[in-house]
């Protein structure tokens, strides 16, 4: 048998919630003197808790590993039993290469890091003149993984240009799409790889001062950037040639408010205000935190950084396409079978995404959405799609940050959109009338559709007041505000059109529209039903009452025989309809 | 200032420092109290209505009390695709309070959040940080009964 070098579980906090600290105490318990250790994330959410076994030759995988003293004792054993192999299509399809590292190194230890090729592209960097640095990243096409694909090189360049003695950075680390983790989990997975990529950030625009701008949401980023940040002081990494201040880095947590996402409401955040963007010129690189030259990137990017110039610019730029190079972390989730992060070189198409990658079944998903509340949703017959920055925009979604929810064909469109519209119209900041109002009317709107009371007029508003919400806005919270609205009008017009003139829900998801309906041929009458139904909507003779009813789906979740089922509105008994 | 509320004195009193101050606060005590505003408003030098205008900005701060275990339940994209409007009309119906709200023990609180990142076990929530997922209605009232014999 080989022998067993080291055990790593993966503990980020996907992980954790799949009860990895379970599996983690009954391996040391035994393990004796072979090191057990808490790792990141492999990107294979769908199968927490993975254990990693290295041992001399190739290491073995384990997935679902239960948190029991019986699994420890196969794993140490190295059973032939839930052993895990990345599955062939996704092998085939992704490529990693920023997320190498993650969840096979122990996040905080900087010698590991170190040992594998960790601060070798800051040495390269520091030896080079920093407009040279620059030119290398502009020559790579690196675009920012932030969502709008700003070339990182030229962004730097403008914030290099500046001759202020006193220059800001800012790592954008408020991840607010809900539906992305990508980074997340770069930063609880690999803190220094994004650190090393703001060190050298720092180095080639002669930013001073360096603020991270995490979610309050994330605790273990938080840790884990805490305990780097104090690695690299402590081995003077933060001392950058030609200095005289170490680099000052500190990390403010955000409060919880979406539109700090925006450049300038982030500056804004940063300085203890309101988040509130505000009008642009003056750019941040002219006037930004506390009226200092300054420049902000994704933490994607940033972790981008060290693994782009360890590759060399030029063979970077020969991956992907050639407007979008490189590769993209994307978070699957949604309604498929492998949900997790998935890096891939851009130009693959949706279909290799959602299909091979993700393992959704064609012919189960109704769309994609991408870029969250600002993104849109493409249907699946446009799945041929490549990935890139420009063809997502052509169909009128965007490529966003990388959170790519697939949703199933039991999903009801408008119901969709009209989440979307209740997450933006919240979370507007206010400041401007089309955004503040705007936002307000279209959610009512889709409200009312979505509860059946919705008219063709409703419809057509829709398609009125989101283009004036576009133009009317300060910021990309609200220019990209309508978009899931807009996009599922444009493809499933449809399902609007059922809920109006039909007063149908198509995929009867809409409560309103619905009624819950026992069929009694199978039912056994045990009686759970009626039990667990909060209203007492359910009688005797195991008929529910849909005047009473309140589409909680309680019984339709309990019921052993699956006898309950959501149904049309009227073909209920006592429908509150006809 | 009252002696509670030293602790601010470490952050210094430059302005930007006045979101951690509030996040301070809310860490020791749980929620920002009235009294709490005006400490931080008297230490910033900043006029309360000021504060209070910062602080409801942001979603993170509370100006209830919360229960001693704190829900939060995600309805994130993934998790609202996966059911979680369900999962709240559940906790909801289940514990007679609603999204904000704490119950009249002072034990349970709810709180409806935007993304707890971990999207791959949607629909999913959090007691006290601690993070339950893919979630049916078994599994909450099982979580839900854990908590209550404690």
């Amino acid at each position: 048998m080989a022998q067993i070098k080291r055990i790593k579980v993966g503990m980020a906090s996907c992980g954790l919630a799949a009860g990895a600290q379970a599996v983690f105490d009954e391996l040391k318990k035994i393990a004796g003197d072979i090191p057990v250790v808490g790792v990141g994330c492999i990107g294979h959410c769908y199968c927490e808790p993975i254990v990693e076994v290295e041992t001399d030759s190739e290491p073995v995988f384990y997935s679902r590993v239960q948190g029991t003293a019986d699994t420890a004792q196969k794993i140490l054993a190295l059973s032939e039993d839930g052993r895990f192999e990345i599955p062939a299509l996704r092998k085939k399809n992704e490529m990693v290469f920023v997320t190498k590292l993650a969840g096979r190194i122990v996040p905080c230890d900087i010698e590991e890091y170190k040992a594998n090729d960790g601060f070798s592209a800051l040495a390269k960097c520091t030896v080079m003149k920093p407009a040279e640095v620059i030119e290398e990243l502009k020559k790579s096409g690196l675009r920012g993984r932030g969502g709008a694909g700003f070339p990182t090189g030229m962004k730097w360049s403008f914030l290099a240009a500046k001759q202020n003695p006193e220059k800001v950075m800012i790592c954008n680390a408020d991840e607010g799409d809900p539906g992305a983790f990508m980074d997340r989990s770069m930063m609880e997975s690999v803190p220094y790889q994004v650190l090393e990529g703001m060190l050298i950030g720092a180095y080639a625009t002669g930013a001073t001062k360096i603020f991270i701008y995490c979610r309050a949401e994330y605790p273990m980023a938080i840790e884990h950037l805490t305990i780097a940040i104090a690695e690299i002081k402590k081995a003077g990494y933060d001392m950058l040639p030609g200095r005289e201040k170490p680099l000052d880095i500190v990390i403010k947590e955000g409060a919880g408010a979406f539109v700090c996402g925006e450049e300038t409401a982030m500056i804004a955040s940063l300085e203890g205000k309101r988040g509130q963007p505000r009008f642009r010129p003056p750019f941040p690189t002219d006037s930004g935190w506390n009226g200092l030259p300054t420049s902000i990137n994704n933490v994607e990017t940033f972790a981008n950084i060290a693994p782009v110039l360890n590759y060399g610019a030029e063979n970077y730029a020969k991956i992907g396409t050639p407007k979008s190079t490189g590769t993209k972390i994307f978070a699957l989730a949604g309604d498929l079978k492998n949900p997790g992060l998935a890096e891939v070189p851009m130009g693959v198409t949706l279909a290799e995404i959602v299909y091979e990658i993700g393992g959704a079944k064609p012919g189960t998903v109704k769309a994609v959405q991408t870029g969250g509340p600002s993104g849109g949703c493409i249907p699946a017959d446009k799945f041929d799609v490549k990935v890139d920055y420009d063809s997502l925009k052509e169909l009128g979604a965007i490529m966003g940050s990388g959170g790519l929810i697939v949703i199933g064909n039991d999903r009801c469109m408008v119901e969709t959109a009209r989440y979307f519209l209740s997450f933006t119209h919240k979370e507007s900041c206010g400041k401007c009338t089309f955004c503040r109002v705007g936002t307000k009317r279209m959610y009512e709107t889709l409200q009312r559709i979505t509860e059946g009371n919705g008219t063709e007029e409703d419809i057509a508003f829709l398609e009125d007041i989101g283009p004036k919400i576009r133009m009317g806005a300060l910021c990309g919270l609200g220019q990209t505000a309508p978009n899931p609205a807009l996009s599922t009008l444009r493809y499933f017009r449809n399902e609007y059109e059922a809920h109006v003139k039909e007063k149908v829900c198509p995929s009867l998801a809409c409560s309103a529209l619905v009624d819950l309906k026992l069929n009694p041929e199978n039912c056994i009458k045990c009686g759970l039903c009626r039990r667990t139904c909060p209203v007492g909507a359910i009688d005797e003779n195991f008929v529910i009452d849909n005047a009473k009813c309140i589409k909680c789906n309680s019984c339709k979740e309990l019921c052993p025989k699956k006898t309950i089922q959501r149904v049309p509105r009227g073909e209920g008994f006592n429908s509150n309809n006809k | 200032m009252s002696a509670e509320f030293s602790f601010l004195k470490e952050l210094g009193t430059d302005r930007s420092s006045l979101i951690k101050g509030l996040q301070l606060v809310q860490q020791q005590e749980g929620y920002v109290s009235d009294e709490a505003i005006e400490a931080v408003a008297a230490h910033f030098g900043m006029a309360p209505a000021e504060v209070e205008g910062v602080l409801t900005f942001y979603a993170q701060f509370k100006r209830i009390k919360p229960g001693r275990f704190q829900i939060s339940v995600c309805d994130g994209t993934a998790c609202h695709i996966k059911g979680s409007p369900q999962i709240q009309q559940w906790l909801e119906a289940e514990l007679g309070i609603k999204d904000g709200e704490t119950d009249s023990e002072g034990r349970f609180s709810i709180q409806v959040v935007a993304c707890l990142g971990c999207c791959s076990l949607a629909p999913v929530m959090s007691v006290n940080g601690k993070v339950y997922g893919n979630l049916d209605r078994k599994k909450l009232v099982r979580v839900l009964n854990e908590y209550r014999k404690m």
